[in-house]
């Protein structure tokens, strides 16, 4: 086997919230082909360490290389651009736009052409095909018409994965893609995530036990921002201090 | 992008308004002249506040100096040609927009609104104090710009007529601009920063060189507006840059309706209508002279009974008529978000 492409690396990344260090030099690798877990408790700081890799905010300290580049001082459009997609916890989706003009417009991040203001967005063959493809491939195309916010909440996931993927990333940060939907949703989610995870390299955060041990195929276990395991999800099963950390000190 | 309806609505609009010359006397025709300048200045806020969601409290100060640097570069002896007075009244105000939007871009929600209205009467006090705009009085525009070609004069803005078509030309001009700039790519990435900016950084935008461009573009069509209003009367005075007109023009899009450029042509017609009504002493006797607050309270009415501005008063008339509430009452989707 020949050894994995890393696409996107956290370097030693620390966030501090003035006393509190809510991420705290986490080190991580995310490799093509592969789906990258990352549990803890509430408050453990998945949600920031996701920020940190995109660029939502600046990390205190540390770096982030994007397919061997070193991307700390860009910008979270420039990393967006350089492939990397993520969604929200919090559902952040167009609300008062169609389905399918929310996955147009991000599909336009790709060609945005703002100069050309006597062309209709309507009419632009790459977003727009861009957006079908990624309804297709979501199962969201025969809701296409409806206004994003009266979507379901799992639509709104689903909907949340599909402008993600309308960028073309190679990277793709998920956080709770899972979180509030039904078992059926589920299982579709699940589904579409192996489906992607030849081409792209993706980072799960996740509660849901059950779904990330069927997908992940390297999970880390974080607890008040710090790692205490990394490891395949066989490895991490059998793992004292994850026990300890999630189900407590055993009973003696 | 423009519903059949709109399109319907505005069409005839334009066509009411070519046609109101020939019906019209003087004083209407210079009211409705002023009021269609107040349309395209109502068109600029438009597009930062109402498809952007920049709330851009200092808009007068641009539409001031576009019509301060109409009658500053015009000639003190001659007559100013039109071909170049226009674009560098346009460029001026531009000029400052940029100024104003790099820096208060950097800022968001009230914080915004602040910095630009700060912006705003730092222009205004340059003008007002300095010997540049002729203090209070404002200055003088002793000839009024034409258009000549070879000797033949095309246009003289001097007749009331003429700059009452080109006015309207003006406008027709401005509404297509924006109506064809909201449905372009570009004009969809300022409603996507509207609806949600954090999910356009996501995707990758770099959202601030849209806004700023927004805001650059907003403040040219201002300074426009300003240029024409400085052309029909002649004068110019630092009340034209004052917080007052900021507010009014803010007001007018809020009545007509926000995200809905006809939403500004109808709340500046409602608004220099409503004012002009109050102010009549004909109808209100000795009430005119407190024409403020008959105009206040009727605003007040207006946005508590239509949230959606006068743009929403079809689709409420037929919601009571039908005695059905819409899906998409209140415009609220289910989370904030």
């Amino acid at each position: 086997m020949s050894p994995p492409e890393v696409l996107l690396r956290g370097i030693e990344l620390t966030r501090r919230w003035g006393g509190l260090v809510a991420v705290d030099r986490v080190s991580l690798e995310l490799a093509r082909g592969s789906v990258h877990a990352v549990i803890g408790t509430n408050g453990a700081g998945k949600s920031t360490l996701i920020n940190l890799l995109s660029g939502e905010y600046p990390p205190s300290s540390g770096r982030v290389e994007l397919l061997g580049q070193d991307v700390s001082n860009w910008s979270q459009p420039r990393r967006a651009q350089a492939g990397l997609g993520r969604s929200y916890q919090r559902n952040t989706i167009y609300a008062n736009f169609s389905v399918f003009e929310n996955c147009r417009l991000a599909a336009q991040a790709r060609l945005q052409r703002p100069w050309a203001w006597w062309e209709s967005a309507q009419r632009c063959p790459a977003s727009r095909e861009k957006a079908e493809a990624v309804l297709q491939r979501t199962g969201l195309y025969p809701m296409r018409d409806r206004q994003a916010g009266l979507l379901s909440h799992g639509q709104k996931r689903q909907l949340e994965i599909a402008m993600c993927l309308a960028t073309d990333p190679q990277v793709l940060l998920l956080d709770e893609p899972l979180a509030g939907i039904g078992p059926e949703e589920t299982d579709r989610m699940l589904e579409l995530l192996a489906e992607l995870r030849p081409g792209h390299a993706i980072l799960l955060v996740e509660h849901d036990m059950d779904a990330v041990f069927r997908i992940a195929d390297r999970i880390t276990v974080m607890v008040n921002g710090t790692v205490i395991a990394s490891d395949t999800p066989e490895s991490i099963r059998s793992n004292a201090d994850v026990q300890t950390a999630y189900l407590g000190e055993e009973q003696p | 992008m423009i519903a059949r309806a709109p399109l319907l609505f505005v069409t005839a609009a334009f066509a009411l308004l070519a046609a109101y010359p020939l019906v019209a006397g003087e004083f209407g025709v210079d009211l409705v002249a002023k009021i269609m300048i107040y349309a395209i200045f109502a068109l600029s806020l438009e597009l930062l506040a109402g498809s952007t969601g920049l709330v851009c409290f200092g808009h007068a100060a641009l539409f001031g100096i576009g019509a301060y640097a109409a009658v500053l570069l015009s000639p003190q002896n001659e007559a100013a040609a039109l071909h170049w007075l226009l674009p560098a009244s346009v460029l001026a105000a531009a000029a400052y927009a940029l100024f104003m939007g790099a820096l208060s871009l950097r800022t968001k929600g009230v914080y915004f609104i602040m910095v630009t209205l700060a912006f705003a009467q730092m222009a205004y006090y340059v003008i007002h104090d300095t010997p540049l705009g002729g203090g209070t009085d404002g200055i003088y525009l002793n000839f009024k710009p034409v258009l000549t070609l070879g000797g033949t004069t095309l246009l003289n803005l001097d007749l009331p007529e003429t700059f009452y078509g080109f006015t309207l030309a003006t406008l027709v001009l401005v509404f297509c601009f924006l109506a064809l700039l909201l449905r372009s790519r570009f004009g969809r990435a300022l409603a996507g920063i509207k609806d949600n900016e954090q999910r356009m950084r996501a995707t990758g935008f770099s959202t601030y060189p849209y806004k700023l461009a927004a805001f650059v573009i907003s403040g040219g069509i201002a300074g426009l507006a300003g240029f024409l209003f400085a052309v029909k009367d002649g004068v110019v005075n630092p009340e034209l840059l004052s917080w007052h007109l900021s507010g009014s023009v803010l007001i007018m899009i809020i009545l007509g309706g926000l995200g809905h450029l006809r939403g500004a042509l109808i709340g500046a017609f409602a608004f220099v209508l409503l004012q002009e009504l109050f102010k009549s002493e004909a109808i209100f006797g000795n009430f005119a002279k407190h024409w403020h607050l008959g105009l206040g309270l009727t605003i007040i009415a207006c946005v508590a009974l239509l949230p959606r501005g006068l743009v929403g008063l079809p689709q409420l008339i037929s919601q009571r008529l039908s005695g059905t509430r819409s899906l998409r009452d209140g415009d609220s989707p289910d989370e904030p978000a």
